[in-house]
């Protein structure tokens, strides 16, 4: 069952395709991430889905509900939280969420009782009846994650949520996003650039650059993309002049270096340790520190944006890096 | 279609943040009351041609001075949605299931409110400079005029809104929308001794029928006449409520 299908989905702002004929589907229930860089057009297929903006072409449904065709369906079956702040600082943040709730139709009863968990749920019971404008940015963040579900759309959109947000609320918010989705069966789609975030919570993470979806997978199966290690060589020597002695080496996936520091792609990581010593010596470069470890869906972003090395693009080590990308999409 | 439930939230807000902001409100009734103070005393001698001696100038000039009143505030509230915008407040308001007649609507009664209030006391202040106040039905005929008055500027300031995306027009559209429409409507001097070609123009104004029935009632002396007047009144707001639905339900929010 899908809640949520996107079906070639492209906006166009002048002559920038911000989003390229994006198509996949979301389960119900489902916690849904879309990771991506800056600008990649994360924020603008939100805005698209919650019929802030309209698609240059292509559709999207929305619980049986086209975005163009019946948007005022769509949201009803919506809840969101904004990137950009969306309160109203005139008003205090009990003012801000009643009101919300009100515009739902939910009555007072209801609505106290919510409000109360909610601002329980972020810290906030004790500012509740300050006025937005005297709150820190933290405070409002987290009340605009208490007032995007306090509906209990059934799928809510979070637009990088816990931006800004010490690690102590982060991980509070995490289990609160968790909780809304196991106990209300919210389907939640998310947008982040925290690995992390969206290593815990999303069943299944799209990544997204330039507009286009790159890859589509579990965290589990995006990691196993990189098909190895990651090791970290530290070098006596500029990094650099090892590329050469190493990049035939068939279990070298992706070499990146950056000063005297040397990161690999490897299978059987293990394995390989002891030959990298030896050409090293052979060379006469020393190495002065060894690490190894699984691969992490940072690791697997980078690789798929690629944006460390794009930025010294034409380098000899750009098209060892962009040959071994390459060799990996077929 | 019309969600009473949306209108009155938005209502209810407007009126919080009107209670709050007690200073806005000062400054907000500040320039028509020196308006009237001293256009009132400096042209106190003033006659005009067309218009029975018993009626003073500062008979004359207190309905065209609410009609002022009105015009400002309303057109300010409909363009306090450029405000929403840039802090973000509208969207938030443009994702909830709210039909775009009710958003409208709901500005509308907030609006329409705070700007009566401001305009009854502009009536009640100017009876300190000696204006007569009529009997109190007809006060509440003209809250009535007043109500037209309201709607059709908040309408056509939330229609600039809807074109303008950030507030740095805002001037720009008070000095060549607002000021003409004022100036234009008859609030200062009869349209009737304006040169033809101008006049032309403050016969487009629909502050020229607000003024023109607002007078009609409040000291009983009108040029066009309460009942043509109000029609017009009626007709031009009635459309304005459209359009300007129209214009928050085609546009993008962003």
């Amino acid at each position: 069952m899908h809640t949520i299908t996107l079906n070639g989905l492209t906006r166009k702002f002048g002559d920038l395709i911000a989003v390229d004929t994006v198509t996949f589907t979301v389960r119900t229930g489902e916690i849904f991430g879309l990771l991506g860089p800056n600008g990649a057009g994360k924020t603008t297929i939100i805005n698209m889905l919650t019929t802030l903006l309209a698609p240059t072409s292509g559709d999207a449904t929305i619980d049986g509900h086209d975005i163009e065709g019946d948007p005022e369906g769509v949201r009803r079956s919506i809840g969101i939280i904004f990137q950009d702040p969306s309160l109203d600082i005139g008003l205090t943040g009990r003012e801000n969420l009643d009101f919300h709730a009100m515009m739902y139709g939910i009555g007072a009863a209801e609505r106290k009782k919510r409000i109360a968990e909610v601002l329980d749920v972020v810290g906030l019971t004790g500012k509740a009846d300050v006025l937005v404008e005297n709150y820190s940015g933290g405070m409002k963040r987290r009340l605009e994650i208490a007032r995007g579900p306090i509906h209990r759309p059934k799928v809510l959109f979070l637009d990088e949520p816990t931006l800004g947000l010490d690690a102590q609320t982060r991980r509070k918010i995490w289990n609160h996003i968790r909780d809304l989705n196991t106990k209300y069966a919210m389907t939640i789609i998310l947008t982040t650039h925290y690995m992390e975030e969206a290593d815990y919570l999303c069943n299944r993470i799209a990544i997204i650059d330039h507009g286009r979806i790159i890859a589509l997978d579990t965290p589990a199966g995006l990691k196993r993309l990189l098909q190895g290690d990651i090791i970290t060589l530290g070098t006596g020597g500029p990094a650099e002049s090892l590329v050469p002695a190493l990049q035939d080496r068939p279990w070298i996936r992706e070499i990146n270096c950056d000063n005297s520091i040397m990161t690999i792609t490897a299978t059987e990581g293990e394995s390989r340790i002891p030959d990298f010593f030896t050409v090293a010596q052979g060379l006469g470069i020393s190495i002065v520190s060894v690490s190894i470890r699984q691969p992490s869906l940072e690791d697997v972003f980078i690789h798929l944006t690629g944006s460390s090395i794009r930025e010294e693009a034409g380098s000899r080590l750009g098209h060892v890096h962009s040959g071994m990308r390459r060799r990996m999409m077929r | 279609m019309i969600q009473p439930a949306a209108i009155y939230v938005l209502w209810l807000r407007e009126m919080l943040k009107f209670v709050r902001a007690k200073s806005r409100m000062i400054g907000a009734i500040a320039m028509p009351v020196f308006m009237l103070i001293f256009l009132g005393m400096g042209f106190r001698r003033v006659e005009f041609p067309g218009l029975p001696p018993e009626i003073s100038y500062l008979q004359y000039l207190v309905p065209g001075i609410v009609g002022m009143t009105l015009l400002f505030t309303g057109a300010f509230t409909g363009m306090s949605v450029l405000m929403d915008r840039q802090f973000g407040f509208l969207k938030e308001v443009m994702v909830t299931p709210a039909s775009r007649i009710s958003i409208v609507l709901g500005r509308i009664a907030g609006g329409a409110t705070t700007s009566i209030i401001q305009a009854l006391m502009m009536l009640f202040l100017s009876v300190f400079l000696g204006f007569a106040l009529p009997a109190i039905y007809l006060i509440a005929a003209s809250v009535v005029i007043m109500l037209f008055i309201s709607i059709i500027f908040i309408c056509i300031g939330l229609i600039l809104s809807s074109f303008m995306k950030d507030i740095h027009g805002f001037n720009t559209m008070t000095n060549f929308i607002i000021f003409p429409l004022f100036l234009l409507s008859g609030a200062l001097f009869p349209v009737q001794n304006l040169p033809a070609a101008v006049r032309v123009f403050a016969y487009l104004d629909p502050l020229t029928y607000g003024v023109d029935a607002l007078r009609g009632v409040l000291i009983g002396h009108a040029a066009i006449g309460v009942a043509p007047d109000v029609a017009i009144l009626f007709i031009v707001s009635t459309a304005l409520i459209g359009i300007s639905a129209w214009c928050f339900s085609g546009g993008e929010v962003l």
